[in-house]
């Protein structure tokens, strides 16, 4: 019934690890004057759906096709005409996933499986905001839409049911997370920047962001240190002014090029009295180290120098990827269950599901009614015949369009029948509604809460 | 008897909640906090009765043996700590530590005598519920302080030491504990003082003295000074953290010898904690 070959999912990419930057940075295709959906969706007529996801560390392009092998070659071929590369340059960079290694794919990629730093969740806003654009250009359809509800669900999944973005992973954010350890709430602190660096203001930046809410910058170069406290609106001090501004601040980040200490015990320990013995967190990111060790032993003192924080995020990448196992396991679980809507997704399945259905809910009914009443085999007989046909008269309607709509409204027909008799039995709620599965139009509802 | 019924129930259920407070300590799952408070809450409701009933009976309330007064701290220290969930600063695994106390305080409260003795008529007084209730709220403060202060230390030492393993995952910030001694100290150290005037006062009315210097007294002077000095420091110098954890458990220690070691080997006016 069904004539010619199925739809399949592809996806052909390349990312941080199979290309090297020049390669990947061609294939984000910046540098062409049309948005890459407009060119693929005018040249490329094989892929009923597509869609394309640019970062910096990787570039999908997911189709839904008939034809895979024409496909991809067509899509090459494009990539050779916009990225002005020869195929010998990029093909061997590039992975190409079909069916359920794609969509498994995909999963991996939207919960940050796939990332440089595993479990970064930047990657799901990427995936959303591809997909948003995506729905703009008209470009995807009804496996496509399906897929990407799925894949936000399940990435949604492997964030809250494992702990797989809970530990901190860059020097600067342990750094936050040691803080939070310590105060508490960092809503109101002060900091201070004691020399600059890039991963200093970057933990300053991470600080603030965390509730700190006033920013001190000492320098040797008091210039630099009014150019950076202008940045944090905060104040300016320089070096020989330390103690003063050690007063005032709970947590400290040194970053300096000096050869010897900047911050010594004997420094530290008259001004203990002074801060009323508020506690002091030091983040000591200078190499050679900039706080004396033994600043540490000091009461309500406590020093972190970079060592220190690397083995933090040594064994938080550690705890990352145990959770990660996990996740492949959430993935893999899903990755089944959109299969099984893939292979149902088809005329005879659902036509067969429909009569199933109908069939047992007659039969119950009958059992139900045919208990109460004391009748005859032939009054029996009667009701029984009364009733298949009844069934049989209602479903004639549902199964001609059925046939007829799949040649020529194709899969939109079948997910359309499918969840008006609710087919799939789920529950409310656990999908994409209707609207959202029936196309761009109706699509666009939800990109509005992603601006 | 139905009381003691009910002050077995406390005690299974207080219990079970412990294991709960040590699953969660384990597991961090949030349904085994849940539970375990649940269970908590409902052995709180169960000793409440005990306490209620043996009130009845009594026409005074319990406080009056070592039994009772045990039994009664058990109860108060619980309180405090629901009343730490509700007001305090967020410390999720205090329940894991401060149950163990609660049950130690159980044991020992079910291995002493319960029965109900009429007592003596010069201890016949208003003051004495006043007195005995208020001195033991107290207590329940001071032993929540400890608790508080014994995680404090060790969670400073798993930073100290840069050990950044389970249990510091599982230790709240060292500010919330902290926070938690310094309420503690708060609403401790001005329960204290009226506990001792008031048996001072009621002293007065039983024996003509204020002060007797039974070991009793002696030691709750001690008590009082260390939180004295505690929150002075506190308040005038800004000791936090390390000292202030440190002082509480040295509180801790003189209270064991104030509450048990005095109540029940040491002869003298509070004759509540003999044994027979």
């Amino acid at each position: 019934m069904e004539n010619g070959p199925k739809e399949k999912i592809l996806i052909l990419g390349l990312n941080h690890r199979t290309a090297p930057v020049e390669v990947r940075e061609c294939f984000a295709l910046k540098n062409v004057s049309e948005h890459p959906l407009a060119i693929l969706k005018r040249e490329l007529p094989e892929a009923e759906e597509v869609l394309f996801l640019s970062t910096c560390n990787r570039v999908e392009f997911i189709l839904v096709s008939k034809t895979s092998d024409q496909t991809l070659k067509s899509l090459k071929e494009i990539l050779v005409r916009t990225t002005g590369l020869e195929v010998a340059r990029f093909e061997d960079h590039l992975y190409f996933y079909e069916n359920r290694d794609a969509v498994r794919h995909l999963f991996r990629v939207a919960s940050g499986l796939d990332s440089l730093v595993l479990g970064e969740p930047q990657i799901l806003g990427q995936v959303k905001e591809a997909y948003r654009e995506a729905v703009e250009y008209r470009t995807t359809g009804p496996i496509l839409n399906r897929l990407l509800h799925k894949t936000f669900s399940v990435a949604k999944r492997v964030r809250t049911e494992t702990g797989i973005g809970s530990h901190a992973v860059s020097v600067s954010y342990a750094a936050v997370e040691l803080a939070k350890k310590i105060f508490g709430s960092l809503k109101g602190r002060t900091a201070l920047l004691v020399g600059a660096g890039e991963m200093a203001e970057l933990a300053a930046q991470h600080l603030i962001s965390a509730g700190v809410s006033r920013m001190l910058v000492a320098n040797r170069t008091l210039s630099r240190a009014i150019e950076l406290a202008e940045r944090f609106r905060g104040k300016a001090y320089g070096l020989e002014e330390l103690p003063e501004c050690l007063l005032e601040t709970d947590i400290v980040i040194t970053s300096t090029g000096a050869p010897g200490y900047v911050i010594t015990r004997d420094m530290v320990k008259p001004l203990l009295r002074k801060r009323r013995l508020r506690p002091l967190f030091f983040i000591d990111i200078a190499v050679p180290r900039d706080v004396e060790p033994a600043v540490n032993e000091l009461e309500n003192i406590y020093v972190f120098d970079i060592d220190d924080l690397k083995q933090v995020v040594e064994e938080n990448l550690g705890r990352r990827k145990q959770e990660a196992l996990r996740a492949e396991k959430i993935v893999e679980e899903e990755v089944l269950k959109f299969e099984r809507w893939l292979r149902e997704l088809a005329v005879y399945p659902t036509i067969k599901a429909l009569r199933e259905k109908a069939e047992a809910i007659r039969r119950r009914e009958l059992e139900k009614t045919l208990g109460r009443l004391d009748l005859s085999p032939e009054e029996k007989e009667a009701i029984e015949t009364l009733t298949e046909s009844l069934i049989q008269k209602l479903l004639h309607d549902p199964i001609s369009y059925l046939k007829s709509g799949y040649h020529r409204e194709g899969r939109e027909a079948i997910v359309t029948v499918r969840r008006i008799f609710n087919l799939d039995q789920e529950e409310p709620g656990s999908s994409p509604t209707f609207e959202e599965l029936s196309g761009a139009e109706e699509a666009t509802e939800i990109p509005k809460k992603w601006h | 008897m139905i009381e003691e019924f009910f002050f077995k129930l406390a005690f299974i259920l207080y219990l079970i909640s412990t294991v709960g407070f040590f699953i969660y300590f384990y597991s961090l799952k949030p349904e085994a906090l849940k539970g375990a408070r649940l269970v908590l809450l409902g052995g709180f409701f169960c000793h409440t009765l005990n306490i209620v009933l043996r009130l009845k009976i009594l026409k005074a309330p319990p406080v009056a043996s070592f039994h009772e007064s045990s039994s009664f701290l058990a109860w108060a220290v619980v309180g405090v700590y629901f009343f730490f969930v509700y007001r305090g600063p967020k410390v999720y695994t205090l329940g894991t530590f401060l149950l163990p106390l609660v049950l130690l305080l159980m044991i020992a409260s079910a291995i002493s005598p319960s029965e109900i003795t009429p007592l003596p008529p010069v201890l016949q007084s208003l003051w004495l519920p006043i007195h005995a209730i208020i001195s033991l709220f107290s207590y329940a403060f001071f032993l929540t302080a400890a608790v508080a202060g014994f995680m404090y230390l060790l969670q400073e030492r798993q930073v100290k030491h840069k050990h950044l393993g389970g249990i510091f995952r599982r230790l709240p910030p060292l500010e919330s504990l902290d926070r938690i001694n310094e309420l503690s100290l708060k609403y401790g150290f001005p329960l204290l003082t009226l506990g001792i005037i008031t048996g001072a006062l009621w002293a007065e009315k039983a024996w003509g003295t204020y002060w007797s210097w039974d070991p009793k007294e002696t030691w709750s002077l001690i008590l009082w000074f260390i939180y004295a000095a505690l929150l002075h420091e506190r308040l005038i110098v800004g000791w936090r953290g390390r000292r202030a954890a440190m002082m509480a458990l040295l509180g801790f220690f003189v209270w064991i010898i104030s509450f048990f070691v005095v109540n029940l080997f040491l002869p003298g006016l509070h004759s509540y904690g003999k044994w027979s």
